[in-house]
């Protein structure tokens, strides 16, 4: 399936975005969630930016104080990963201009537009960012 | 047309207006939940939040409101909260005409959903509108939706409308219905072949998004059916392979362009597709060789979508039949990885080394030393992933330099990580080992630096390979000394160490057996003892260690006549000892040593040599008949049930612990050894029998175990019915499954003729108090490869002093009959005046593979437990007229539960391990 899911984490370890590809009861995934963050915020710069968590990876990146999480299957491309998470923010840049924290806190449900024209099903759909942004531009014209 | 935004800011003037208006804003609840200091707080604030919306929700507020509850919900679904009751409102706006309402309702609907079949029913007829609709928008948002929840029967459904819906002119449309039509093939595998025609002429398509949404439906169908990958090779390879030109020649595309690389994302789908095709198939893989090699050349390696390519590049190029000359470069392009220095790099080349190994296995030995290097990185990543290559990549040429290089690192490897390596080296040690002596170092190297990391049947093997090589016996035992000295810290190097000493001990001494290459040292006998004495004394030893310790001095005692006064002192200490077993041991190792001189040397002879090769097998089935889940814990509460020589709660047959504390070894070997008398040996085994606990013949109680007719049951368990006393079809065949002081359960076993693999078992619980159990509920788990039905119970409520009982019948199909045998851990849980009790206990009715040897170890068991039957009743006697309270009742309780067992060892009726709750 590829990816099972992104999570944006601020510095502090709150959760500032979840999508999830594959369904988890609330509990598995606070404990999913504690257990992932706790292991990615305590690397450095100097490690890798891949971690093998249970039964797979997690390919984070960190963006002055957010991380950003996407849990993916053993057998995806970790580095094309990476590249994904650049794309979501470089598109997330693009519309909000220079994006922050609290954008993404007050605008929620944009991103969550943003990352519904990129992966559907834990797979990427369209890597175009001019495309990806084309639904939600056409939605704040007409208002 | 209107954002979410807008919509929720315009709520403000809308609230004024509305019935409903007790609500806040989106923004302000996000306010108050950034200001809140504590979780507390935060809990406090979603909790009204959610009574609001929960209100607004019962009072059927408008649109608006609807629309901004929704928004509200999503946020505090995402801080962990839940949400469910929000589920009927989604369907609502999703109903509702407006695209804004529809957009924010799918959202919610793909948030919140919780896969529950109802909400999913309801939904799936606005879904099927709303993929008829003209508005290519909405089009899209009912396929993203269902691309992302649809379960089988929506799949079934709506697949005629996706299907359509691909052949659509709109570019949105058709890339959301591509991607929607992998989660109906991977729900509905048969759906496959509709999808095969469609997908592959999807990719003459230009638009980037349509080929990798197709693409990505391709690699679907080859996973979901043999046919579609049959098709797909004959009619797609020519497509991928223009797609993967064009993308590579195409000049600079800005909307694609990531680093100067066109579209890494579609490149890298196409070469995984390119690697199932190609796999296994020569004609595949020849058609794709060219476009590979280009790939791999002309993609210049400085920028991570670069490498990203290169890294699919090899990894197709690994998987599928590709020439010599396209291997070269592929190993080529690894090394270059394995030796940057960026560690996402390095990690991912390790990762492909690990594949590459299967494939050319001298190309990966040449990176040994850069990957020995990966192996003390200071990223756990790279660290764990490193070793696990270093372990494929251990052969009988460089076992001697790798597992020095491995055990050289383990003094410095970090706390986390030490676990990992040590059960590395010692299953690399154990694999590759050709002479004793080298295992025999390795291995006291391990204990020194990793002790406490060693698991038991680690330490257990070295011991039994210590005890059968009879010319390193002398040196073991000095080396063990030595480095028990060094090193005082390490748990089961101290009981290695112990061990032998106690075994081993006048070789220690008099320096019997010196190999050549070994310094000598004086040790005296009290040097001797001092050591066990330090072992035994230290604060952080554990209780199986101590009794180890005290079973070393009894053997010392008799060792060294002079110093028989001196293990009296230090064994008599622990007679006050508050763990049962330690007091025990010393009350009665001390009437030994004080009254039996004249038997103690016949008494404490060294252990015969365990055979190797059947502790081998037995360890092998142990590790599969033990699930994992039912590994006892290691620590060890005083006084608990879990005593550490094998007590009947223990669920591993651990032969070494049976050996020190009763010689189980003539029953182990199945005949008596030659070289020991065995009436000499039992003597030796069950000391107590002869003195303290005069009442009780353990030879009797061996010989009853071994007659004949124990082998029924295992027969009846493991298959053989045609020859068996069980002809007659309804003849139940009963044992006792389970039994404590206050329930007993008895299995009645048939077999149908034919059908070895199926067995039908019928439970009957009794209730052995004078108050009946209520709510009585009787539960079953086996492992995986064990299918198991349960039937409905004859009742609940059991009544009391065995007045009736329950019964309850469940069929078992064991899928691996004749390999592994029947497991089962049971629990039962009741009501006794509405006081909750449960139990539980594993059930393994014997070994198919080898039925004499699985017999034979019930002797030593039995043994113990009448063993501990004797102590029982010696624990009473001292306790007379003691006033016993609650807790004491409840370990008798327990002690009774262990002398039941024992009776149903007696009876044959196979092996029983109880434990409670």
């Amino acid at each position: 399936m590829g990816i099972r899911f992104v999570l944006l984490v601020n510095k502090q370890g709150q959760t500032r975005l979840a999508q999830y590809y594959e369904h988890l009861s609330l509990d598995q995934r606070r404990a999913l969630e504690g257990e992932i963050v706790r292991k990615c915020l305590a690397r450095t710069d100097h490690h890798c930016s891949f971690v093998e968590h249970r039964n797979y990876k997690v390919v984070y990146r960190r963006y002055a104080s957010l991380f950003f999480l996407v849990g993916v299957d053993n057998d995806e491309n970790e580095l094309a990963i990476l590249e994904f998470i650049h794309l979501l923010v470089e598109t997330m840049d693009r519309h909000f201009g220079n994006v922050c924290e609290l954008d993404i806190m007050f605008h929620l449900e944009k991103v969550h537009f943003m990352l519904e024209e990129m992966v559907m099903n834990g797979c990427i759909v369209e890597t175009s960012k001019q495309n990806i942004l084309a639904p939600i531009h056409l939605m704040d014209k007409s208002s | 047309m209107d954002t979410v935004e807008k919509i929720v800011e315009d709520f403000a003037s809308d609230i004024a207006m509305s019935p409903f208006s007790s609500g806040t804003r989106l923004r302000d609840m996000i306010r108050a939940i950034r200001a809140c200091k504590t979780a507390a707080e935060e809990r406090a604030v979603v909790r009204r939040e959610c009574a609001e919306i929960r209100a607004a929700i019962s009072e059927g507020g408008g649109e608006g409101i609807r629309h901004r509850n929704m928004a509200k919900l999503m946020f505090i679904h995402m801080l962990g909260y839940p949400t469910h009751f929000g589920q009927m409102e989604c369907l609502k706006l999703i109903a509702a005409a407006g695209y804004p309402e529809k957009r924010v309702g799918y959202l919610g609907l793909m948030l919140l959903l919780d896969e529950r079949q109802e909400v999913l029913m309801l939904v799936t007829n606005s879904l099927k509108q709303d993929l008829n609709h003209s508005n290519q928008f909405i089009v899209g948002l009912a396929l993203c939706a269902l691309g992302n929840i649809c379960s089988a029967e929506m799949a079934r459904d709506l697949s005629p409308e996706v299907e359509r819906l691909m052949r659509s002119r709109e570019v949105n449309t058709k890339k959301k219905a591509a991607l929607c039509s992998v989660r109906i093939v991977r729900k509905v595998p048969d759906l496959a072949e509709n999808f095969m025609g469609l997908a592959s002429s999807l990719l003459k398509e230009k638009h980037h998004g349509i080929l990798i949404s197709a693409v990505q439906l391709c690699t679907e169908l080859c996973k979901a059916s043999k046919d579609a990958l049959e098709y797909l090779r004959k009619n797609c390879i020519d497509g991928l392979v223009r797609i993967l030109r064009d993308v590579s020649n195409s000049s600079y595309a800005p909307e694609y362009d990531v680093a100067g690389i066109s579209d890494p994302f579609l490149h890298i789908r196409v070469l995984k597709l390119m690697h199932i095709l190609g796999q296994g198939d020569a004609d595949c893989s020849e058609y794709m060789n060219d476009i590979l090699a280009q790939v791999a050349t002309k993609t210049e390696s400085n920028k991570n979508a670069a490498n990203a390519i290169l890294y699919e590049c090899v990894q197709t190029i690994m998987g599928i039949e590709a020439t010599s000359g396209l291997r070269v470069l592929a190993i080529n392009i690894l090394g270059r990885f394995l030796s940057n220095r960026d560690n996402n790099i390095r990690y991912v080349a390790l990762n492909m080394l690990m594949r590459a190994i299967t494939v050319d296995t001298q190309a990966v030995q040449r990176h040994r030393t850069t990957i020995l290097e990966c192996v003390k990185d200071a990223d756990a990543s790279i660290r764990k992933r490193a070793l696990g290559l270093v372990f494929l990549l251990v052969n009988d040429t460089n076992v001697k330099p790798l597992t020095k290089e491995l055990i050289d690192y383990l003094d410095l490897a970090d706390p986390d990580f030490k676990e990992d390596l040590t059960a590395k080296i010692c299953s690399i040690v154990e694999r590759f080992s050709q002479e004793k002596l080298w295992y025999i170092d390795q291995m006291i190297k391990v204990l020194s630096l990793a002790g406490n990391h060693v698991k038991d049947d680690v330490w257990h093997a070295l011991v039994v390979v210590i005890s059968n090589a009879s010319e390193l016996q002398g040196y073991s035992v000095r080396s063990l000394y030595r480095s028990l000295q060094a090193f005082v810290d390490q748990g089961s190097l101290i009981r290695v160490a112990v061990w032998c000493i106690g075994e081993y001990g006048e070789m220690l001494v008099n320096n019997v057996g010196m190999l050549q290459l070994e310094e000598p040292i004086t040790v005296t006998e009290s040097d001797a003892v001092d050591a066990v004495q330090l072992a035994l004394n230290r604060y952080s030893t554990d209780v199986t260690t101590r009794a180890m310790c005290l079973v070393a001095l009894l053997k010392l005692s008799s060792r060294f006549p002079s110093t028989s006064e001196r293990i009296k002192q230090i064994v008599s200490k622990n007679k006050e000892n508050i763990v049962l077993e330690l007091q025990q041991r010393s009350i009665e190792f001390s009437s030994i040593i004080q009254r039996h001189q004249s038997i103690r040397p016949s008494l404490l002879e060294r252990m015969p040599a365990l055979d190797e090769a059947s502790y081998l097998v037995k360890r092998a089935s142990t590790a599969q008949a033990t699930l994992a889940a039912d590994k006892p814990a290691p620590t060890v509460s005083p006084g608990g049930l879990k005593l550490p020589n094998g007590a009947p709660s223990s669920a591993s047959t651990d032969i070494l612990i049976d050996l020190l504390s009763i010689g189980s070894s003539p029953s182990q070997n199945g005949a008596p050894a030659a070289d020991l008398s065995p009436p000499a040996q039992l003597g030796a085994v069950v000391p107590e029998a002869t003195d303290l606990l005069s009442s009780l013949s353990s030879s009797t109680s061996v010989s009853g175990t071994k007659s004949a007719p124990a082998v029924q049951d295992m027969d009846l368990l493991d298959g053989l019915t045609s020859n068996t006393s069980v002809s007659g079809h309804d003849n139940y065949l009963s044992i006792t499954a389970f039994q404590s002081a206050t329930l007993k359960i008895n299995f009645g076993f048939k077999k149908q003729p034919g059908k070895p693999q199926e067995t039908t078992i019928l439970a009957t619980f009794t209730n052995l108090t004078s108050s009946s159990y209520t709510d009585f509920v009787f539960q079953a788990a086996v492992p995986k490869f064990i299918q198991l039905r349960l039937d409905p119970a004859s009742g609940n409520i059991v009544p009391a002093s065995g007045d009736g009982s329950v019964t309850q019948g469940f069929n078992v199909t064991n899928n691996q009959h004749g390999q592994k045998p029947l497991a089962m851990r049971i629990r039962m849980s009741y009501k006794v005046n509405d006081w909750n009790k449960a139990k539980s206990a594993i059930f393994l009715p014997g070994y198919s593979a080898d039925r004499t040897r699985s017999l034979n170890t019930h002797i030593p068991k039995a043994i113990d437990r009448v063993r501990r039957r004797g102590e029982d009743r010696h624990i009473g006697e001292r306790r007379q007229g003691e006033e016993r309270g609650a807790a004491t009742a409840e370990s008798e309780e327990r002690r009774a539960a262990a002398a039941a067992a024992t009776e149903s060892v007696e009876r044959r009726a196979g092996r029983t391990m109880t434990g409670e709750e």
